[in-house]
């Protein structure tokens, strides 16, 4: 018997006014999978992981996570997620181990001095925990903003953009920590990316949105051979020109 | 990174140590500004000794005021309860529209409810620290004792800080479903009480049409029952009720609008885009 999906997404529709932002998707994503969501800008995957964390109701549709539908159930679920986004910042004036008192609190974790500890240790905080959030680099607030993702061990983590902005080696250093992060928790993710390395070094399952719709969802391997691309950003290129489908056409 | 559950009690009814952890916030940002702390006190200290020295000059060359000494004190200091009370709770919510974390919050356990007591709470601190040395001042300058008014002054406190919740609650709601280009609302609303509400001279000065809109704010009972017990020394408990069946009606009112507006920003999208 295999297990209920840790987010399950059926028919699911967002119209702003007279705007389509997600039109119809359906996806299912199996407890302790780690899924990218690819796409333009405008192609709808804020909207999809906003629907998912229950900062957005659905026009129609459903979504659910863990069992408990979003957003009317939210309350069951939400201190088994978390999320980060370079776009969703923490009070700058508080310092690191303020902040992340806060959340741990309002998670309900137990120990917060040893949750914050440990994760000081595993972060690379420990010299930053007593300066103000607002006085650190973009790199050194990615990784306080990653703390604050786990400070609950979720078992759902959605991240939107989660190495934007960030150089190089710092993005490896934080996709590091989150193939760890799964590995040991058996957490389920769903990050929305433009970075392709990101996606292919992370992601075993690839859902490509294009206009609020879902335009593929297949392994990285996959769809490299279906587009017959060496790598994902020339599948992404061909999706986001159409020439996936005139190639289907001409086929 | 160590396995076991860390979020047992994270689920369930209104929690007390959510509610903290937001008071707790506020007052880590509070106590980490002394600007901050300093325009808790500096504009009700301005306010009151403008007041106070109009009504010692008044009072010594008109009969009336030198029998109603106290009255404008009085006033300027139960309109800074109900004018910074509102302040204190929408500049909280604010706080978390400036930093860009209201998103951070609404995806977490923190149940709608439990902000706004968080936001109540503070409210009450952020008043405590502005209102109290102001009062203390007052003694000092012109020798009104605010708090030789007894269980009155715990009848007036109570109705002002209700109205000034239920506005509170109700402009949180405007700015979380429009962004900040509502932000003025919250420094701006409660001026409208100013004139209808008559913190600083009786009901029967309006046109009889105004005074029944008058008798509709909960604050007018209030600044009538101060005149009536620093003037003719009586205290209107009658007032004191009416005022608090109208703040029963205005704190659902706020409630009923802060859960519509915030049910209708998840709906716009307007939680993702906390800014203009």
């Amino acid at each position: 018997m295999t297990s209920p999906p840790a987010i399950e997404a059926a028919r699911l529709v967002k119209v702003y006014k007279t705007t389509t932002a997600v039109a119809g998707i359906s996806f299912a994503l199996a407890p302790g999978s780690i899924t990218a969501l690819l796409g333009g800008n405008g192609a709808g995957k804020t909207t999809t992981i906003a629907m998912i964390l229950g900062l957005v109701e659905p026009s129609t549709g459903q979504v659910a996570v863990l069992g408990a539908r979003m957003p009317r159930e939210r309350h069951r679920v939400l201190h088994r997620m978390n999320f980060e986004s370079p776009y969703v910042e923490m009070p700058r004036r508080l310092t690191v181990r303020q902040n992340l008192k806060v959340f741990a609190r309002l998670y309900g974790v137990p120990d917060v001095a040893d949750r914050i500890a440990e994760l000081a240790g595993e972060l690379d905080l420990v010299e930053l925990l007593d300066r103000e959030t607002g006085k650190l680099s973009s790199g050194q607030r990615t990784r306080v903003a990653l703390a604050k993702a786990l400070i609950n061990r979720p078992e759902v983590l959605l991240l939107d953009e989660p190495t934007a902005s960030l150089d190089p080696d710092t993005a490896d250093w934080v996709r590091a920590r989150l193939a760890r992060y799964r590995q040991l928790r058996g957490a389920t993710i769903l990050l929305a990316s433009h970075n392709m390395v990101e996606v292919e070094r992370l992601c075993e399952r690839v859902i490509i949105m294009k206009k609020g719709a879902i335009v593929d969802d297949d392994a990285p391997a996959a769809l490299l051979a279906r587009y017959g691309r060496d790598n994902l950003e020339e599948v992404f290129l061909d999706v986001a020109r159409g020439r996936g489908e005139s190639r289907e056409a001409a086929q | 990174m160590s396995a076991g559950p860390v979020h047992a009690r994270a689920a369930g009814a209104i929690s007390p140590a959510r509610i903290g952890a937001m008071v707790a916030r506020y007052w880590y940002l509070l106590r980490s500004s002394w600007p901050r702390l300093l325009d808790l006190v500096y504009w009700p200290a301005v306010q009151m000794l403008m007041w106070g020295f109009l009504q010692l000059y008044i009072s010594q060359n008109a009969g009336f005021f030198a029998r109603a000494g106290g009255t404008f004190i009085g006033a300027v200091l139960l309109w800074d309860i109900l004018f910074r009370g509102q302040l204190g709770f929408s500049i909280s919510f604010l706080e978390e529209m400036w930093s860009r974390n209201l998103a951070n919050l609404m995806i977490s356990p923190l149940k709608p409810i439990e902000f706004v007591i968080a936001l109540m709470i503070m409210s009450l601190v952020r008043l405590a620290i502005g209102i109290i040395p102001v009062t203390l001042l007052a003694i000092a300058f012109f020798g009104f004792n605010l708090f030789g008014l007894g269980f009155a002054l715990a009848a007036f406190f109570v109705n002002l800080l209700l109205t000034s919740w239920a506005v509170g609650i109700f402009v949180s709601g405007l700015v979380l479903r429009n962004g900040l280009g509502a932000e003025n609302m919250a420094w701006t609303i409660m001026f409208i009480f100013l004139p209808l509400t008559c913190v600083y001279y009786p009901v029967a000065v309006l046109p009889t049409w105004l005074q029944h809109v008058a008798w509709l704010l909960p604050p007018t009972y209030v600044f009538e029952g101060m005149r009536a017990l620093i003037i003719a020394h009586v205290f209107r408990l009658d007032l004191m009720l009416q005022a608090l069946a109208l703040n029963v009606v205005f704190f659902a009112a706020g409630t009923f609008a802060f859960l519509t507006l915030l049910k209708s920003a998840r709906t716009s999208g307007a939680l993702m885009q906390t800014g203009e």
